[in-house]
């Protein structure tokens, strides 16, 4: 008598209020046993209409909304917002500006990717690292506070350059905290990349092919780590990045290890680059023009930009009608596309597995739901 | 900085000392037996109480990225006593760092009902306490006062730790004097 | 046959051309006056309109024939005589981004999906429809996403005011 037991397969609500989920977003997991074979994200709880109530703000009191788009990332979101106001005007961004816009690029992506790494500590249950990358990335907040007197939402962009000079000592403080910061790199490493547990932890999870990746619009480290060759930062160069060289980490596993491996070695380009843009600095007067006057109304048209967040490709596509006000302000976040693949990236693995998976994506719910 | 509920860590002379807890014992035994229990009593409910508050990891939004710098070594919020615990019902503080919008306005009413009390809320950033930049929006609830009461509220957009650490240390004042008057036998 | 081959990495002038001599006179090329613009100096954009029964084979071309890998985006717009959608397209291999931009009625709001083409068209098409009420026909599960369930209005057509807006 053979009655087939019937193994009920189970929804799991893993919710908004859940120590894995970095945001307010639920994932909801359909079990059987342990291996999950369903999963159905769900977002939207943070929620305002961004989108219109810019529509309702004047061009430079949205510099300060945008940062509250991405809150881990908010010096390549502002920057993302005078660049597209920027080519709506059609206006050219001084030289010094545009060094510095690189230089806080990257002390951002470098701040956010720490941030990143202190979440997958906690994650994977290491919470050494979640300490240690938290006190380095003080250093990089430090350096924020000293550019803009901000730790975390910057307004520092503005439209036609950047709000102001650098303050002085400031090439020998950004040195510091990069040389410190490349030494202890390698501490942070020896507790994670060593540590066979952590690593059997990530690696064969969380598998997907190349061809997904691009088809379902996956972009950032998560995309450079199944094998895409594509940076914004070098294929469609903005600002002073077309002047300094440096390598694009691409790796071909497509498992949860390379993702996360990508984003580490991001973390040492982003220190290479910091240390050219303050060399190419030394040569630039310092009494050139940080910032140009731009007009109160942009003329009428459509205009698209496009940078290289922490997390993916980001884009905002700007309509104005020739006021003072945009009349239509989409922006475009990696999470986003990236959230709406977990299903993707979590079915076929184990649920233990999902905090892992999730955590290298670095998610940031405020891009996403906006 | 206000010392009182660190006596402990101010210097006195002896005969400082000597006054003060000579003082100190005439208030306690200067009542009924109920009351004397109380008054020996509250002081140490206070004291576990506001030492160990721990708060649900609940983060929302741009204030939780800055809740986490607090738990970092440099603004070490362990030292107050904070441990964040993830679920509701072994925590005594709801901290809302971020923005409520419409869809998860029944979930926070649902995990402030859940915390036993005694219970604090804190409201924690310019979002929490009035919705702060987004006033217009039509997604929005323009301060958490509007679903659960709230104790103390901490300004800033975001805020700093520091500032985290300072309104926990006016929640630590709030409890003291709420455990002070003695519940013990009062129930 | 070599009229099916992939091409991996087409350039900016074989895009346009192959282009104009697959759909003729459907789609309307428009060149950018901007002259600051790094991108458009590098030949990098391409800026085109087109209408609702085109967009599904151009697309299906663009990621078929021309090895355009990636909907960037799908948004839309409100010009309040009538709703619009625009698509931006990525070709990973030379960095070139198509800009369409569709017109479509306001008493009938319906446009085919390219979910089936794209799977990152997916949410960004789920968006669409729940703020402005565009309806895409053959997408999976077209459903409010970001708003609550409960929510009944589109809330970023011009119609729609936000608190303190007459």
């Amino acid at each position: 008598m053979t009655e087939k037991m019937n193994a009920d397969k189970m929804w799991v609500t893993m919710g908004p209020q859940h120590p894995f989920s970095h945001g307010l977003w639920t994932l909801r997991v359909k079990v059987d046993g342990e291996i999950v074979v369903d999963a159905e994200p769900e977002v939207g709880y943070l929620h305002r209409g961004w989108e219109k109530e810019c529509e309702q703000r004047t061009y430079a009191k949205i510099i300060p909304m945008a940062d509250r788009l991405c809150y881990s990332a908010s010096m390549t979101w502002s920057h993302l917002y005078c660049k597209a106001a920027e080519e709506a005007l059609d206006i050219e961004v001084p030289e010094r500006a545009q060094y510095m816009r690189v230089i806080a690029d990257e002390i951002c992506r470098i701040q956010s990717h720490l941030m990143w790494l202190a979440a997958v500590g906690t994650d994977l249950g290491n919470l050494t690292v979640f300490l240690w990358a938290l006190r380095e990335r003080e250093f990089f907040l430090d350096l924020n506070v000293r550019l803009c007197g901000q730790r975390l939402t910057t307004n520092y962009p503005r439209i036609g350059g950047v709000r102001s000079d650098m303050p002085y000592y400031f090439e020998r403080d950004c040195m510091r905290a990069v040389e410190h910061f490349e030494k202890t790199l390698w501490e942070i490493i020896g507790l994670t990349d060593e540590s066979s547990i952590f690593v059997s932890r990530m690696k064969g999870i969380g598998y997907i092919t190349r061809k997904d990746v691009a088809n379902l619009g996956i972009t950032g480290p998560a995309m450079r780590g199944c094998g895409v060759d594509y940076d914004v930062r070098r294929d469609d160069p903005y600002d002073a990045y077309d002047q300094l060289t440096f390598e694009v980490p691409v790796l071909k596993e497509g498992d949860t290890y390379s993702r996360y491996m990508v984003r580490i070695e991001e973390l040492f380009q982003s220190c290479e680059l910091i240390r050219q843009a303050m060399k190419k600095l030394e040569s630039i007067p310092k009494t050139a023009p940080y910032r140009v006057k731009v007009p109160r109304c942009v003329p009428a048209g459509t205009t698209c930009a496009k940078i290289e967040d922490p997390r993916g490709e980001s884009i905002m596509y700007l309509v104005s009608d020739g006021s003072e006000r945009p009349y239509r302000l989409k922006v475009r976040s990696p999470v986003f596309v990236n959230v709406s693949a977990s299903k993707n990236m979590v079915v076929g693995n184990r649920i233990a597995d999902i905090p892992a998976i999730m955590a290298m994506i670095d998610m940031c719910l405020g891009e996403t739901d906006r | 900085m206000d010392m009182s509920l660190y006596p402990h860590a101010v210097a006195m002379s002896a005969d400082e000392f000597m006054t003060w807890s000579s003082a100190m014992i005439n208030e306690m035994l200067s009542a009924g037996t109920k009351k004397t229990v109380d008054n020996l009593t509250g002081p140490i409910w206070a004291w576990a109480m506001r030492n160990s508050m721990h708060p649900l990891h609940f983060g929302l939004a741009c204030c939780a990225i800055e809740m986490a710098a607090a738990s970092a070594p440099k603004y070490d919020a362990e030292r107050v006593g904070m441990i964040y615990r993830s679920s509701p019902r072994q925590t005594d503080v709801l901290l809302i760092n971020g923005w409520i919008s419409k869809k998860i306005r029944p979930d926070i009413r649902r995990l402030y009902e859940q915390i036993p009390g005694p219970k604090w809320v804190v409201a924690m950033g310019e979002c929490a306490i009035s919705g702060g930049p987004w006033y217009d929006s039509y997604n929005i609830v323009q301060g958490l006062d509007q679903i659960v009461p709230v104790d103390v509220y901490i300004p800033g957009c975001p805020i700093k730790p520091d500032a985290m650490i300072d309104g926990f240390m006016l929640l630590q004042k709030k409890i003291d004097a709420y455990f002070k008057r003695g519940v013990f036998m009062e129930d | 046959m070599a009229d099916n081959d992939i091409i991996e990495a087409p350039s900016y002038e074989d895009t346009i051309s192959l282009l104009k001599a697959k759909f003729g006179d459907k789609l309307v090329f428009r060149t950018s006056t901007k002259k600051n613009n790094r991108a458009i100096n590098q030949k990098r954009r391409i800026f085109l309109s087109t209408d609702r029964e085109t967009i599904y084979p151009l697309c299906e071309y663009l990621h078929g024939k021309l090895n355009y890998e990636q909907a960037t985006s799908v948004c839309g717009v409100d010009w309040v005589d009538h709703l619009q959608v625009v698509y931006h397209i990525t070709n990973y291999f030379t960095a070139v981004m198509v800009e369409i931009e569709v017109d479509v009625p306001n008493d009938d709001p319906h446009i085919a999906s390219v979910t089936p083409i794209w799977g990152g068209a997916n949410w960004h098409e789920r968006e669409t429809y729940e703020l402005f009420g565009i309806i895409f026909d053959g997408h999976p599960k077209l459903e409010r996403l970001l708003t609550p369930q409960s929510y009944e209005f589109y809330p970023f057509r011009k119609s729609y005011k936000l608190r303190g807006q007459e």
